[in-house]
């Protein structure tokens, strides 16, 4: 993976303007994110599956941070990301459409708080321990979550959902509309917002020091990086992000049932991470619109065997282009720019 | 209470042959090979056609199940899995998530969705009294098979020289290689034995629990956790932690069932906390 | 790249979209079925999509003039998908109804879809007794779990039994089939000695089976969702309760006519209260059976598949009451009180709650012809959702 978060060489300047250079916005950036709000005039009518997108791209670039800048293997990201969407759910619906608690920045708000602190509760159990025990000990929390989620079927609605989530107007002024338009509008900043935390927090000396750590344990502590604080810190911020992700779900779908404490979603959010690229934030984003894009043409065809085309594209990843898309755009990218290099 | 204790041995020990392949690869290659349900699936399905399709006996669908998932395996093992020993864990989760998606979607093409039953053969059908206990005979069946492979395994792990070599490897594969032990036909055998007894697993579990396409992603966790309680060092620690899990899962359901559903789970975790490396596990350099 | 192709695609379909719908509006009525095609429940979805089919080969694709279409759209068994999906037929494609949803939470979804756009949601398989409750423009052509427990609860009190366990899947439905016997089973003088509840997830039932044989009931009582019911009835011969004298009954979830064949002969004997059995005897199930059949093979058709069968019919015999009306309140109001001879027996849309009343049979499983059907003996005409009665 190194190879492809492998920074741009910078000559000899201290560290702190090489965090500097790295925190400067790029064109392309700033077109993928001009090119998300164009979306609203380029075509309306699929603002439902805009928001899905932006949806599922934030729940995999809070895995990003777990796992492509602290490096924990987690299959469990799932469970944050339910509870997120059972709090703001239960919120929206106790408070009966009115401010306080049914507000829906406030909702996103309180899902933060709960996930993160069961994210900070948990984390504890991923200091230690081989990839394989955290993958366990992450999917084994998930798997008890959705236990729980099943059996405290008079907080949850069990099996039948929880209904009746009705989240007053975003910031009192903008209703969620049936075209599903403010919806997408109001994912699309929450996302950008928490984005733009994300970025600065990477490329910040705490960033460093996490890629530190994922590069060799021994070494970060050797050089006097409390390695298990800087954990703790990560795997909370990464629950929250993906608890905020859930109650973006729970608001704009006004539903909540137990499918959003599933394993199939921890692992689709994990394979969006990697066919976009692992470690690099922007691969949260382009595998999410990548993989809704196939699903939509893969699954319309054949939607019963859309699952082999999936599983086949994730093995030639593996074996022929790690890294993802973000990869592939930038072994491109050096393509191009290398001969530039040599002739001046 | 001996009849319960009895299921749960019998569930256990079916646990144990499934995920035994599996924590020999993962000690052995340190490879976290999720598909290894595919291979169980693969056993299933070879005995839904012998017995359904064919109208062949049951018992002469296992060692086919065994011999052929081996095959299977090895063959996989050569092409394909070779290529990932030396690529991170992330990797190879995802390599073998990716077979295991495959694996559902061509079985669910040739086979169809639904779920497979296969009948026991008349002469396991049926209970004895014995101490006070009943006992269904296909249980026992299975008691006695998986205890006598178990022996067997265990026989060729410390008697054979094969099973030095293997033990070697495990050890230590920089030195085994130094000794002039060919590692990588090691692995490749080890991976074929492992996936044939997941086959031959997957055969005994399909006149209990019937089969269906997703069968890989259902019992993925189960063997997971077999192995993560277990540790990956030896195969007495999967064996002692697949039958605890088994008799502590029925038992919990039996008395007490309002928790039962969360049992297995939380044993999991209480143990990866206190025991990272496993109840039985070593704690290695590595 | 595949960043421009999808946009690319995206655009090209919102131009289709906006140039077709209005152009093809005036003489295509468009229904959006919404299924779970991939995932645990696919073969709901399979069921269902079938007998959709069958019926629009049996009576062609034109009522009252129009041209019906049917778009068909997976859902995978998520929720947040089926409400998307639902959003996006009323909204895009124009769909003058929306019908399918394979589970209870999928149902719920789309509701609040349904009560905004107007729009009538034909509910061909969730079984929850509330969820028509939920918008007034739900009607339903499947069952409720109630209304299929409650016979056998009664029929159980009447013939002899006296103590019960129930053995049920730990989730809402489960529940919900555990209580509605508990409740008439005790009303009728009965006792429910205890009431065991299996993880869903779980394949292994020897535990929870041997606590129900150590408790000497008469009778052990078993719902599970279709597709459980194979593995559980294994176990359960396993364990010999026939030969302990312990009847076992339950609700036809369990002997789903999908799998019930191959189940083999130890469900015979099993007695089960449904709506539905493919060996029902009348000659309109024989002739969707065989039609089924011949259109699927290796397919029998279930419980579900008449759901979706009586669903497409529904919207059919409203369209031919409006006369090709398809605004949503007049269809609504089409549906309500229709009845007609479904293959299952007579069926109707009661007028008030906008749920199906039909017949329950009492059905005991046996050999015919070679093959395990499920073999009506009794049966409790007109049942409405008894939960909705106590309202």
């Amino acid at each position: 993976m190194t190879s492809v978060i492998a920074d741009t060489p910078i000559a000899s300047a201290g560290p702190g303007a090489h965090l500097v250079a790295r925190a400067r916005w790029r064109w392309p950036e700033v077109l993928l994110w001009l090119f998300a709000i164009a979306l609203i005039w380029i075509a309306p009518s699929r603002y439902l599956l805009f928001n899905e997108i932006a949806i599922l791209a934030l729940l995999a670039l809070s895995i990003d941070l777990v796992l492509g800048y602290a490096g924990i293997v987690t299959l469990g990201q799932g469970a944050f990301f339910g509870l997120g969407a059972y709090t703001a759910g239960l919120m929206a619906k106790h408070g009966m459409g009115t401010f306080p608690w049914s507000d829906p920045v406030l909702g996103l708000i309180g899902a933060a708080l709960v996930a993160g602190f069961i994210g900070f509760l948990s984390s504890f159990l991923v200091l230690r321990g081989s990839d394989l025990t955290r993958l366990m000990v992450t999917l084994g929390v998930a798997l008890i979550v959705q236990e729980l989620g099943n059996k405290l079927e008079w907080i949850t609605g069990g099996a039948d959902g929880l209904q009746g989530v009705l989240p007053a107007p975003i910031l009192g002024l903008f209703d969620f509309d049936i075209y599903g338009r403010n919806a997408y509008l109001y994912s699309l900043c929450t996302l950008f917002v928490l984005f733009v935390i994300a970025r600065a927090l990477v490329n910040s000396p705490f960033g460093l020091s996490l890629r530190a750590i994922k590069g060799n344990v021994t070494r970060a502590r050797a050089i006097g990086i409390p390695v298990e604080r800087r954990l703790v810190v990560i795997y909370t911020v990464g629950a929250a992000y993906a608890g905020i992700a859930g109650a973006l779900l729970a608001q704009t779908t006004q539903f909540v049932s137990l499918d959003v404490l599933s394993f199939e979603r921890s692992a689709d959010a994990l394979l969006i991470l990697v066919f976009g690229g692992v470690g690099t934030l922007y691969g949260a984003l382009i595998g999410a619109i990548a993989f809704k894009a196939m699903y939509d043409v893969l699954a319309s065809a054949t939607p019963e065997y859309w699952g082999f085309w999936l599983g086949l594209a994730l093995v030639l990843l593996v074996l022929f282009a790690r890294g993802g898309i973000m990869g592939l755009l930038r072994a491109l990218q050096e393509r191009f720019a290398r001969p530039r290099a040599e002739r001046t | 209470m001996l009849t319960i204790l009895f299921d749960g041995i019998a569930y256990g020990l079916l646990l144990f042959i499934l995920a035994v392949g599996l924590s020999i690869t993962l000690g052995l290659m340190n490879f976290i090979n999720l598909a290894h349900g595919a291979f169980a699936m693969a056993g299933g399905y070879i005995t839904v056609v012998m017995v359904n399709r064919l109208g062949l006996s049951f018992f002469w669908s296992l060692p086919a199940a065994f011999i052929i998932t081996a095959a299977l395996g090895a063959f996989l093992e050569r092409t394909l899995y070779v290529r990932l020993y030396d690529k991170s864990h992330l990797d190879q989760v995802l390599f073998s998530l990716g077979l295991i998606f495959m694996s559902v979607a061509a079985v669910d093409y040739f086979m169809g969705a639904n779920q497979q039953i296969v009948n026991l053969p008349p002469s396991l059908d049926g209970r004895l009294q014995l101490f006070g206990a009943s006992i269904g005979y296909y249980r026992l069946f299975v008691i006695i098979l998986c205890s006598l492979l178990t022996i067997a395994l265990q026989l060729v792990l410390t008697k054979t020289r094969f099973g030095s070599q293997l033990r070697a490897s495990v050890d230590d594969q920089r030195v085994a290689r130094g000794l002039g032990i060919d590692v990588s036909r090691i692995f490749a055998l080890t991976f074929a034995m492992g996936s044939g007894l997941a086959g031959l697993g997957g055969a005994l579990a399909t006149p209990f629990f019937n089969i269906d396409p997703t069968f890989p992603l259902k019992y993925m966790i189960y063997f997971l956790i077999v192995i993560a309680v277990g540790g990956t060092t030896t195969i007495i620690g999967p064996f002692f932690s697949a039958l605890l899990l088994g008799v502590a899962d029925i038992a919990g359901k039996y008395y007490v069932p309002a928790i039962g559903g969360f049992i297995i789970y939380t044993i999991m975790v209480a143990v990866l906390i206190f025991r990272p490396q496993g109840l039985f596990g070593r704690v290695t350099s590595r | 790249m595949l960043r421009r192709h999808a946009l690319m695609g995206l655009a090209g379909a919102a131009l289709a979209f906006g140039f077709c719908g209005s152009a093809l509006a005036e003489d295509t009525v468009k229904i959006g079925l919404i299924l779970p095609m991939t995932g645990p429940s696919a073969s709901t979805g399979r069921e269902i999509e079938a007998a959709v089919k069958l019926y629009m080969q049996q009576n062609g694709d034109k009522v009252a003039g129009k041209k019906i279409e049917v778009i068909t759209r997976d859902d995978t068994g998520q929720a947040d998908i089926t409400k998307r999906l639902a959003q996006e037929l009323v909204v895009n494609d124009k769909v003058a109804v929306i019908a399918g949803f394979g589970l209870t939470p999928l149902a719920l979804a789309a509701g609040p879809i349904a009560t905004q756009a107007k729009v009538p949601a034909v509910i061909m398989a969730a079984g929850t007794s509330m969820i028509v409750d939920q918008s007034p423009f739900f009607v339903r052509t499947s069952f409720t779990l109630p209304q299929n427990t409650t016979p056998m609860a009664e029929w159980a009190a009447k013939n002899g039994i006296k103590k019960v366990v129930t053995l049920v899947s730990d989730y809402g439905p489960g529940i919900d089939a555990e209580k509605a016997f508990k409740d008439k089973f005790t009303a009728d003088g009965g006792q429910v000695l205890d009431s065991l509840r299996a993880p869903l997830r779980n394949p292994e039932f020897a535990p929870f089976l041997q606590k129900a044989k150590d408790l000497k009931p008469d009778a052990l009582f078993l719902f599970v969702p279709s597709g459980f019911g194979a593995s559980l009835m294994k176990q359960v011969s396993e364990r010999q309760f026939k030969e302990a004298g312990i009847q076992v009954i339950g609700t036809g979830d369990v002997l789903d006519d999908e799998q019930l064949n191959g189940m083999g002969d130890v469900v015979l004997g099993m007695i089960t209260s449904m709506n539905y059995s493919a060996a029902h005897d009348s000659p309109e199930n024989k002739k969707y059976v065989a039609d089924f059949e011949k259109a699927n093979p290796n397919m029998r058709p279930n419980f579900m598949s008449v759901g979706g069968y009586d669903g497409i019919g529904l919207i059919y015999k409203a369209l031919e009451k409006t006369g090709g009306d398809t605004t949503g309140t007049k269809l609504l109001d089409a549906m309500k009180g229709l009845s007609w001879t479904s293959p299952r027996g007579p069926i109707s849309i009661d007028p008030d709650t906008r749920d199906i009343v039909q017949n329950v049979y009492i059905r005991k499983a046996e050999k015919k012809d070679g093959q395990i059907y499920n073999i009506e003996f009794a049966t409790i005409p007109n049942v409405k959702d008894p939960l909705h009665g106590k309202k």
